[in-house]
């Protein structure tokens, strides 16, 4: 997403392709079965012998209306484990002492804390250091903070991640002393 | 010589409230409908003592006709839409509505005291004309049903003065934020069941706090993702008594003040058999709610997408006493073992796909079955999504379980084979209903010849409702399960090749069923009139959302959707547009 393009080399062209297709397939086959196998009367039963055996590929996610046998409700309610930006996304401002410019990241991208401080590593290029509850990041002259929903300015890492996602308003890299002192805190 | 001939000894001796008093024993709904066929005086004493309806499909019989029929009703169970409306097949505005039946009924001065519906359209003006007409209504339970918003709601709180029971089950509302809550009056204190788990905007907090502090009776409280974990707490303070409860959203720090007194106040909460909810979680606050584990006979995690499988497992260890059981697939198999070697009381398990729009990644096979058919003997309630199925895993469930009465099966590709063999699953579900000879419920998928139904009319006498989808190969598939299945009430069916002859073979069959589901089969236009001219008893729709008006239309063309039930009271009156009444 954001650091991928902006620092590859290669033109990432398969990116920007314009294909038919659901996101995240790379079936060709896709663009024959795009109608939901329902409504096509002619061959909405592929017979045993012909299909059953051509399992090469995966199935297409061909969505045949109806299927699985979910209630809409259920549907409609449970979070998939990948969950897509479009659906409750959580951008919040990170910012990095001395940086000329702020960015901006979706919490919700992220699996965990490792995740995500790679990504602020890579979108900033320094090094956080290695996290303890004791004593917060150490070997670097970084900490990672944020601010949380009472306004109070918090080390990153200390309560569980969905916890963290919820509360989180923004975030700041913090440098030098300010960040060595709040190290010593806990 | 004494007594005579037996014949002589007269029942109708008896004084009507002694007649009363015995049938008043007699609970079930088919045994008190027998009751009322043995003569006219029965018939009238049963008619006037009856206080409870059930209705499978509203269409069946008219309010009016309902009212005259059970003057005396106080307790009615109402089911609208079709099943498959469950999967989007059945459009908007079908019908299933509430409305007709509570204006009868308030206008005939019924002392209704208890309603349950399922797949009904439920107005808030129905709601609200519920609320001010019956005076000692006490429960509500609303079941995937939809058209109604909190407004509705916040008539049935501030009115019905001895509300006992308000259970919304997964319907769909539309939330006008949680003034609702707050229209409980102060007087209101005896409600034993609140579960609003399904409401998706905000609550007032402080009124479901001292709703539930002036509720000493409150048994089972189901709460909606809104309610944060500090307010959990604060509500298991109040309610110790708890039997059922399911948390909104279940995420804290482990370590702070909040959490230490949560796992103080379950720990106080002695009753709790039944743990649902976790809407949104976070997996380091579960250990809190260990304790009560040991007690659970019912835990519904279905909703907990937050939970990995190491969590589910450590949770489950503890679940020794468990007898339902409903999760994410994301258990996996290995999960499923431990269930397997841990409920050894299980009875139902209900494993649902954690990403129903992804059909190529459940997580669970057929070795997780299997091993809970190995470990939980007394298992009678089935319900599995899963990515794949064997005829020898299916083979192994039905020797090790012959106790099913519901076996419902989920194959998430429609028409895969055994992975194994590349072979149909006939042999499979021939195994399951040849040994399980209690079978009520049964749901088929994976590849499927007109083998399996063979076996099915065959062997499955006590059939009562099956739901099938992409199988088959012929007519004489669905002629095995019309001939066989004496007991058959409900049959579903979706793309299958079955057609006219089919259909048309025992047309007098559907008159001791409540329906029958067909789309996209071989059926044709003609065939349905032909059905819907021979049987008066029978209303014979058709859905048709294409653009094509009845009379432009072949009778040999083949029809989308057709369904059709047994009626007393013919035509209904309130069918949209494009419902066909043949």
């Amino acid at each position: 997403m954001e650091g991928s393009v902006a620092y590859d080399n290669d033109l990432n062209l398969k990116a920007t392709e314009l294909r038919l297709g659901l996101p995240g397939t790379h079936d060709e086959r896709q663009q024959q079965q795009q109608k939901p196998v329902s409504n096509v009367r002619n061959n909405k039963r592929p017979n045993g012998e012909s299909e059953a055996q051509n399992e090469t590929a995966p199935p297409p996610k061909a969505q045949i209306v109806g299927w699985p046998p979910v209630r809409s409700y259920r549907k409609n309610n449970s979070q998939p484990k990948k969950t897509e930006s479009e659906g409750g996304a959580i951008y919040i401002k990170v910012s990095m002492d001395g940086a000329p410019y702020l960015r901006k990241i979706d919490l919700k991208v992220y699996s965990g804390y490792p995740e995500l401080l790679q990504a602020i590593e890579n979108m900033f290029k320094f090094n956080i250091g290695e996290y303890s509850e004791r004593e917060g990041y150490k070997g670097s002259d970084y900490a990672p903070t944020y601010e949380d929903k009472d306004g109070d300015w918090m080390l990153v890492g200390d309560v569980p991640w969905e916890m963290f996602i919820t509360s989180c308003k923004r975030l700041r890299i913090m440098k030098g002393s300010e960040a060595r002192g709040l190290g010593c805190d806990t | 010589m004494f007594w005579g001939s037996r014949k002589t000894i007269d029942m109708n001796y008896f004084p009507d409230e002694v007649l009363e008093h015995v049938f008043d024993f007699i609970t079930s709904h088919k045994d008190r409908n027998s009751v009322s066929l043995v003569c006219k005086s029965w018939y009238k004493i049963e008619k006037y003592s009856r206080q409870r309806v059930f209705l499978g499909n509203c269409y069946s019989i008219s309010p009016e006709r309902l009212i005259a029929r059970f003057p005396g009703l106080k307790s009615l169970i109402l089911k609208g839409k079709p099943h498959f409306a469950d999967f989007n097949l059945v459009p908007d505005d079908w019908g299933g509505f509430l409305y007709p039946w509570i204006k009868a009924m308030a206008k005939s001065r019924i002392g209704l005291e208890e309603l349950r519906l399922k797949r009904m359209v439920v107005s808030d003006e129905s709601l609200e004309l519920l609320s001010e007409s019956f005076p000692n209504f006490k429960s509500l339970v609303l079941v995937s049903c939809e058209g109604f918003t909190t407004d509705g709601l916040a008539a049935i709180a501030a009115n019905c003065r001895f509300l006992r029971e308000l259970d919304l089950q997964e319907n769909e509302v539309e939330d006008h934020r949680g003034y609702w809550l707050s229209c409980f009056p102060g007087s209101c204190t005896s409600l034993v069941s609140l579960n609003f788990a399904c409401l998706k905007g905000e609550i007032n907090l402080a009124s479901l706090e001292r709703l539930v502090a002036r509720s000493p009776n409150l048994k089972s409280l189901r709460l909606n993702r809104a309610v944060p974990f500090d307010t959990l707490q604060r509500l298991l303070i109040r309610a110790p008594q708890l039997v059922d409860l399911g948390t909104g959203s279940y995420i804290h720090d482990p370590s702070s003040e909040a959490y230490n007194k949560l796992k103080a106040a379950i720990q106080n909460c002695n009753s709790i058999r039944s743990l649902s909810g976790f809407l949104e979680v976070a997996p380091c606050c579960m250990p809190a709610i260990y304790p009560i584990c040991e007690n659970l006979t019912f835990l519904n995690l279905s909703y907990a997408a937050g939970l990995q499988s190491n969590e589910l497992t450590r949770l489950i260890h503890h679940c020794r006493k468990l007898q339902r059981l409903w999760i994410l697939d994301c258990i996996g198999d290995k999960g499923l073992g431990v269930v397997a070697s841990t409920c050894k009381e299980l009875q139902e398990l209900r494993v649902f796909p954690s990403d129903p729009f992804d059909a190529g990644n459940a997580a669970v096979t057929e070795e997780g079955l299997v091993l809970v058919s190995e470990g939980c003997p007394k298992l009678n309630s089935l319900l599995y999504f899963c990515q794949q199925m064997t005829n020898a895993a299916l083979i192994t469930v039905a020797k090790n379980c012959t106790n099913f009465i519901r076996f419902r099966l989920c194959i998430l590709d429609p028409i895969k084979p055994d992975p194994v063999t590349n072979q149909p699953l006939d042999e499979g579900f021939g195994a399951i209903v040849r040994s399980c000879k209690g079978l009520k419920r049964l749901s088929l998928s994976g590849l499927l010849t007109d083998q399996v139904f063979y076996y099915i009319g065959m062997y499955a006498k006590k059939l009562e409702m099956l739901s099938i989808a992409f199988a088959g190969n012929s007519d004489k598939g669905m002629l095995y399960v019309l001939n066989g299945c004496k007991k058959l009430r409900k049959l579903e069916i979706r793309d299958c090749p079955f057609g006219d002859t089919a259909l048309l073979e025992d047309m007098g069959k559907y008159e001791t069923m409540r329906s029958l589901w067909m789309s996209t089969c071989e059926v044709t236009l003609g065939a349905c009139k032909v059905l819907a001219k021979k049987m008066p008893s029978l209303n014979v729709e058709i859905i048709n959302e294409s653009e094509q008006t009845e009379f432009n239309l072949d009778d040999r063309q083949k029809v989308d959707k057709m369904y059709l039930y047994r009626t007393l009271v013919g035509h209904r009156k309130d069918a949209p547009e494009f419902v066909w009444l043949l």
